[in-house]
């Protein structure tokens, strides 16, 4: 079950609005950096491929070295992406449905300005469990 | 007559049109963010939300009196278990508890277990004194003091500050025997 992971949320704004390492690995300070660029490097290709597909869970978009890129785009296009190493593909497609799920909650909070980030340490809880429930 | 109000509670309820609770709840949440955004004062944010409310509270107790049929109570007991049962049912469609009584009966908790008004609600940090259910209060206090009795209303517990119920001190503060409106020297 050992595999480091990063979990970003983008608005259509391209504007992160939530960020969470998700691995059950000790991450290092260089590869929390390194993820980061990955992700933002991989939205152009999120971009085109989003309009191609009228499903919301769009595999693997993207490789760098033996990590990989799973995005799932919203109805908003609020962009849910997932860097990871591990070849679960079920898992991370439900982990993506019940995170889409959360974020529903989230925006239907009539005090939160969507594309603004998102505080909410119950949020926050909640998708790290989730992430080690399914991954 | 206290026995008889719970199933009236719900009489009612089935019989007065209904709205989805969904675009209740919106509906009430955008009205507080663009107060918020508005006034930006956390304290005046919620005295306008109890000013809206008594504006609600003297219009909604004919309303109420018309439709539930409920007779007249004969102490301040009795309207707040009315309010608790009967009102809070046909308005929002749940039930709240009335605890803590003091001594001489002019003053009780109304307890809310569930709150249809805050679903999906979070405060976040720039708002952490607001009572986003400021409303209510108003709401109680007109609909009382167009029936002659004077109140004042608290808020004790409040689940988006972290509490665990909503709870909601009613104090009598007098009643007021009913003027006859017109001057007799004219």
């Amino acid at each position: 079950m050992a595999s480091t992971a990063c979990f970003v949320i983008v608005s259509r704004n391209d504007i992160p609005i939530y960020e969470a390492e998700v691995g059950s690995v000790l991450k290092k300070e260089e590869a929390a950096h390194l993820h980061q660029f990955i992700l933002h490097a991989a939205l152009d290709i999120v971009q085109d491929l989003a309009w191609t597909t009228s499903a919301m869970f769009l595999k693997s978009v993207d490789r760098f070295n033996d990590l990989v890129v799973s995005v799932y785009v919203t109805a908003g296009h609020t962009r849910l992406m997932l860097l990871h190493d591990s070849r679960n593909e079920d898992g991370i497609k439900s982990f993506f449905q019940d995170v889409h799920e959360l974020y529903l909650k989230i925006l239907l909070n009539p005090l939160y300005l969507p594309g603004s980030r998102i505080t909410s340490s119950h949020f926050d809880t909640k998708v790290r469990a989730l992430a080690r429930k399914y991954l | 007559m206290a026995p008889l109000a719970p199933r009236s509670g719900d009489a009612v309820f089935a019989s007065v049109e209904r709205v989805n609770a969904e675009l209740f709840t919106l509906t009430y949440g955008a009205i507080v963010r663009q107060l918020i955004t508005d006034l930006e004062e956390v304290e005046e944010v919620n005295k306008q939300l109890d000013q809206m409310g008594y504006n609600i509270g003297v219009r909604l107790i004919d309303e109420f009196l018309a439709k539930s049929n409920v007779s007249r109570c004969v102490d301040f007991k009795e309207t707040a278990e009315v309010i608790a049962k009967v009102g809070f049912k046909m308005f929002l469609g749940v039930t709240a508890t009335v605890i803590n009584w003091d001594a001489e009966g002019t003053s009780c908790s109304l307890v809310l277990e569930d709150n249809p008004l805050v679903d999906f609600v979070e405060l976040p940090d720039t708002c952490q004194g607001l009572s986003y259910c400021n409303i209510l209060s108003g709401v109680i206090r007109g609909a009382l003091e167009m029936v002659s009795m004077k109140t004042e209303i608290t808020w004790v517990r409040d689940m988006l500050q972290g509490d665990d119920a909503y709870e909601l001190r009613v104090k009598l503060l007098k009643q007021v025997p009913e003027e006859y409106p017109y001057k007799d020297d004219d």
